[in-house]
């Protein structure tokens, strides 16, 4: 009955059962152990990062005083397959944005995912939620997220804090998964110097979703999941009040003011003019605010105390005798002849004053050019060089000791370098037929020599510390356990022993205190300023008034660079502005007949002509922030009117006298 | 005596099989209680509102079934296999009339709560009444009356079931191939067979303008090697012509008589069509579930895409995803494994069997478990098309799992009495 090839096929039966099994089975292999792609989809099937928005670190003045604090605002969020029908006119009139605008952006929404809340307007006020908030239940699908926006009370300090923006795909990149869309960074200043300090941790809590899109509890129990950390608050160096009043004082004036405390290296006041109010930079208007800043000629966005290049003039001086005097060249009593003028070969340095025989306290209170030029002469003439090139940089690196021609290393993004050439750079421009005559300009601070405000405060530092300074720097504590960088308390020595400043700062202190002196019109009553004024020729118009200097003469708390562009003498602007810095850093407050002064001093407009004039700026406040009109744009409502034009040259009449 | 006779007849049994049958009804109701979605928490192991705890009933009531199938005469089934099978047909005809219409197939008859689906009973009929007919008239399938007959016992409950319309069940029939092959059905209709589906799947990968010239070039090679040979030459260019009006007709059914949701499924097996929202979506799903469970799975009640709802249909058609997350590699090997080992272990079973009546019967039970196995699996891992049958023993469902065990504990009871006639 049973052939033998029949029973046979009993297994073409069981091998079929078998090949369909190790079928199975491979298959299986490949899906679960050698492809971990279904592994990665389940994961993002289920899985989903919600992320906490932490509070951004609060920014504090040397007093503890608020200058950044945060503000809430509400983004309208919504689940785009939860939106049903509803008044869309009525919403977009709550919100007030168009409905254009309104449609594009949950279209948006919509395309990113249906399941997923979206965007649709950023940043509302508090005054938009509260009506919002009333209404929304009419809206299913539309809900509403707070997060913080920044805010400033006092509206200054708009250069040294910075503003905060989204971050670009580029920052996304960058951060290595840090940032991610929608996100906040610091785009410059403080901001950005300290974004890492400030931004605090974002919090995690990775949330198990099924297939309906439910949330089902958190993932491993919470095992991954990460609270929100705060930024941590930066306490600054800066002194609200003094940092307003310089601003208030440089108001529709281009330039800058530093003041240094030469102890510690804290940046007391970082006046860059013209400035713009840090409110504009937050909300929903801060891309139309911002291009029309951009618009602005004197370029709001430039931050003049660490950018700006002018060459030290007259300021520099001091240093130029410091450096004779720690080298031999001179002494406190060697006397040189002025006769009005320096010269070397057919090049012919003018002196403003016909000083006679002057030596060093007479030479700096005079502020005597003849008697730099003989210094700078001497320094590059020494014997002990082989040549005049290799005393020159010699002499180059001694200046640059006290941080000229680079970077000081301030606690802000974008410092400048300033300018100082090497010899091999002249060698290159002149051939090998040059010398001190060559460069003779550098003996007073002019020609091939720049710095910026900061390096020029700096420089009184220096002088104030009788030859050291400590790194400017902005952030003095950082966090609660008010943490320094080990950087700015190190002391940077410049190379001139402390006796050799005594002889510079009685010059100082007599062109601010004696009759004869250039710079009579920084004098503080009962106080002993030491100053230098400079006025800086350059190729833009009228001279820089630049003035520098430290008070009081014994034990110094403040060290002060002001420039005023195109503001002609060192005396007539620079010079008052900081008498009445320090006054104010020194007393807290000005007193007396000089009250009226200042008051005067901010009215004054010393602007170049605008170049064409372009309409009507039009700026929108941001309408997150309730803005201090009283203080409102500094910059902005630079138009000068041309009958306050003459005032200045009578000004500086008067300062003449 | 009586009990005596039990007794001797119990150690018969083949212990063995039953074993690994309660081992996979166990796999069975661990990961339907596992597939249980997260939103109704898992309660009490007996909850018996929950699809668990009416699993664990129907299990024990398979249990007292098949025992009580063990209880009766060996020769019952082979005496009113025409009655059974006779029932089953007017059950089947009786469903397309009165029967419930659960997603689009009309397949089940409810008598009260209770729901009974004709095609799984269908199944043990007509394997009992292919039985019989060998057991009977000893045919050797080489003449076309045999195997006509046959080919009707399979094709009236198959015809029927295509009506509900249940394709999956009715692919099943295809099974009863094999307990003809091994009687002596010749091997070119199982080649038959796998050459239509060759040419089937190449239908839709290969355009006609190179499919055809393909084929001809082949038939044409065999004519001319086989030219002094007539009567293979002439079958050669017969099975040519078949094959090219075979294309045909697939594409004439393929477009005028499966529906859309058929067509879509083909389309997506055979990677011609991707949709991961739409039809693809099962097979996407329990992959993604399989494949997360890598070497060792995630561990019992871990399996994520099984407890957030991912998978559809989790715990009948796509339980195997839920064994595959939570028990990975290893768990698949070991249910696969069970499996083939239970299907060979029938096949010698049926191969020790001294009447051909429990032979064709239990190599019908080996390849039915085997087509049952084979589409369910190779569906949830998505190498067979969307097609929806149980995973027998394993899959939630009273029907099922009552009808294999049935199935199954006919034969063990025709094995314990192998010695005997029937």
């Amino acid at each position: 009955m049973e052939t033998n090839s029949l029973f046979n096929r009993k297994y073409v039966v069981q091998g079929l059962f078998i090949v369909i099994g190790l079928i199975l089975l491979g298959t299986l292999f490949y899906i679960q152990v050698y492809s971990d792609k279904y592994f990665l989809s389940a994961k993002s099937n289920v899985l989903r990062k919600i992320y906490t928005f932490p509070a951004r670190g609060v920014i504090l003045d040397r007093h503890e005083k608020v200058l950044v604090q945060n503000e809430p605002v509400y983004d309208l969020m919504a689940i785009p397959n939860d939106v049903k029908p509803f008044d869309t006119i009525e919403l977009c009139r709550i919100i007030d944005v168009d409905t254009a605008r309104f449609g594009k952006n949950l279209r948006k929404a919509r395309r990113l995912s249906r399941y997923q809340p979206g965007i649709i307007e950023k940043q509302l006020s508090v005054e938009i939620y509260q009506a919002l908030s009333e209404q929304l239940s009419r809206f299913p699908g539309f809900f509403v997220q707070s997060r913080t926006i920044r805010q400033y009370p006092d509206s200054i300090g708009s250069h040294f804090v910075g503003y905060i923006k989204e971050v670009t795909q580029k920052e996304i990149d960058r951060s290595e998964g840090y940032y991610r869309s929608g996100d906040y960074i610091g785009k410059s200043g403080v901001e950005r110097a300290y974004e890492t300090v400030l931004r605090g941790e974002r919090g995690v809590v990775n949330m198990l979703y099924d297939v309906h899109n439910v949330p089902q509890g958190s993932y491993a129990e919470g095992k991954f999941d990460t609270a929100a950390v705060s930024g941590e608050q930066l306490i600054s160096s800066l002194d609200a009040g003094l940092q307003k009043m310089g601003e208030e004082l440089m108001r529709n004036k281009i330039g800058s003011i530093v003041a240094i405390e030469p102890a510690t290296g804290e940046i007391l006041a970082f006046v860059s003019s013209p400035s713009y109010d840090p409110n504009l930079m937050v909300g929903r208007q801060q891309g139309n605010n911002y291009m029309e800043l951009l618009k602005n000629p004197n370029r709001v966005f430039n931050i003049r105390p660490i950018q700006g290049y002018y060459s030290p003039g007259s300021a520099f001086k001091p240093l130029d005798a410091l450096i004779g005097l720690q080298e031999g060249v001179i002494d406190e009593n060697t006397t040189f002849n002025c006769p009005g003028y320096f010269k070397v070969g057919n090049h012919i340095t003018k002196c403003e004053h016909v000083d006679g025989n002057i030596a060093l306290r007479r030479g700096l209170a005079r502020s005597c050019n003849t008697y730099a030029c003989y210094v700078f002469q001497k320094l590059l003439t020494q014997r002990k060089y082989k040549n005049q090139k290799i005393a020159y940089d010699d002499w180059r690196n001694k200046v640059k000791l006290w941080g000229l021609g680079d970077t000081l290393g301030v606690d802000l993004p974008s410092e400048r370098m300033g300018r100082l050439y090497d010899a091999a750079y002249y060698s290159k421009k002149y051939s090998k037929y040059w010398g001190y005559g060559t460069v003779i300009s550098l003996a007073i601070g002019q020609g091939e020599m720049d710095a910026t405000p900061l390096q020029m405060a700096n420089i009184m530092a220096v002088i104030a510390n009788r030859g050291y300074y400590i790194k400017p720097h902005l952030i003095k504590a950082i966090g609660q356990k008010h943490v320094i960088r080990k950087e700015y308390v190190r002391k940077n020595y410049v190379g001139v022993d402390a006796r050799h400043f005594n002889p510079v700062i009685d010059g100082m202190q007599e062109a601010v205190n004696s009759p004869w002196g250039t710079a009579i019109q920084s004098r503080i009553p009962d106080i002993l300023m030491c100053g230098k004024t400079g006025t800086v020729q350059n190729s833009r118009g009228k001279n820089h008034s630049v003035f520098i200097g430290f008070a009081p003469r014994d034990n110094p708390k403040i060290a002060l660079a002001v420039i005023v562009e195109n503001a002609g003498y060192g005396s007539a602007y620079a010079a008052p502005i900081a008498s009445y810095m320090a006054e104010k850093y020194l007393k807290d407050s000005i007193g007396g007949y000089r009250k009226a002064q200042v008051e005067w001093m901010k009215k004054q407009v010393v602007l170049p002509p605008p170049p064409k004039a372009k309409g009507k700026p039009l700026i929108k406040p941001a309408d997150s922030t309730v803005l201090k009109t009283e203080q409102a744009l500094p910059a902005l409502n630079s138009p000068v009117k041309p009958e306050q034009q003459p005032k200045i040259t009578s000004r500086n009449e008067h300062s003449a006298q | 005596m009586n009990t005596q006779h039990n007794n001797r007849f119990f150690f018969k049994v083949d212990w063995i099989t039953i074993l690994v049958y309660v081992l996979l009804c166990t796999v069975g109701f661990v990961n339907i209680y596992a597939s249980v979605p997260s939103n109704s928490e898992q309660g009490a192991l007996f909850d018996f509102g929950a699809n668990y705890g009416k699993q664990l009933i129907f299990i024990v009531t398979g249990l007292i079934l098949g025992f009580s199938i063990l209880l009766l005469d060996a020769k019952f089934f082979s005496i009113f296999s025409p009655v059974v099978y006779g029932i089953t047909l007017v059950l089947l005809v009786l469903v397309l009339v009165i029967g419930r219409n659960v997603g689009g197939n009309q397949a089940w008859i409810a008598i009260g709560s209770f729901r009974l689906q004709p095609s799984e009973l269908a199944k043990v009929g007509t394997a009992l009444l292919l039985a019989r007919y060998v057991s009977t008239f000893n045919p050797k399938f080489r003449d076309s009356r045999s195997i006509l007959t046959a080919a009707l016992i399979v094709g009236i409950p198959l015809f029927l079931i295509l009506r509900q319309p249940d394709a999956g069940s009715a692919l099943v029939f295809l099974s009863f191939m094999f307990p003809m092959y091994r009687e002596g059905l010749s091997g070119y209709f199982l080649l038959t067979f796998l050459g239509m589906i060759v040419l089937f799947v190449a239908d839709f990968l290969v355009p006609s303008n190179v499919l055809i010239p393909v084929i001809l070039m082949i038939g044409g090679f065999f004519v001319y090697s086989n030219r002094r040979k007539q009567k293979i030459m002439f079958s050669a260019i017969i099975t040519t012509i078949v094959a090219i009006a075979y294309l045909f007709m697939v594409k004439f059914a393929y477009n005028n008589i499966l529906k859309q949701h058929h067509r879509s499924r083909i389309e997506i097996i055979l990677g011609l069509k991707t949709d991961p929202k739409g039809v693809g979506y099962n097979v996407i799903q329990s992959k993604i579930a399989i494949g997360s469970g890598q070497l060792t799975g995630r561990g019992f009640l871990q399996g994520t895409q099984t407890k957030y709802g991912y998978v559809p249909e989790q715990s009948t058609d796509f339980i195997f995803s839920t064994i595959g997350e939570e028990w990975g590699f290893v768990g698949c090997f070991v249910v696969i494994g069970l499996f083939i080992f239970l299907l060979l272990r029938l096949i010698n079973m049926a191969e020790r069997q001294r009447s051909s009546f429990s032979r064709v019967y239990g190599y019908s039970v080996a390849c039915i478990l085997f087509f049952h196995v084979f589409i369910n699996i190779g569906m949830a891992i998505g190498i067979v098309p969307v097609i929806g049958i149980p995973l027998p023993f394993i899959s939630y469902g009273g029907s099922s799992l009552w009808s294999f065990t049935v199935l199954l504990f006919i034969f063990l009871k025709l094995d314990s009495n192998r010695m005997g006639f029937i």
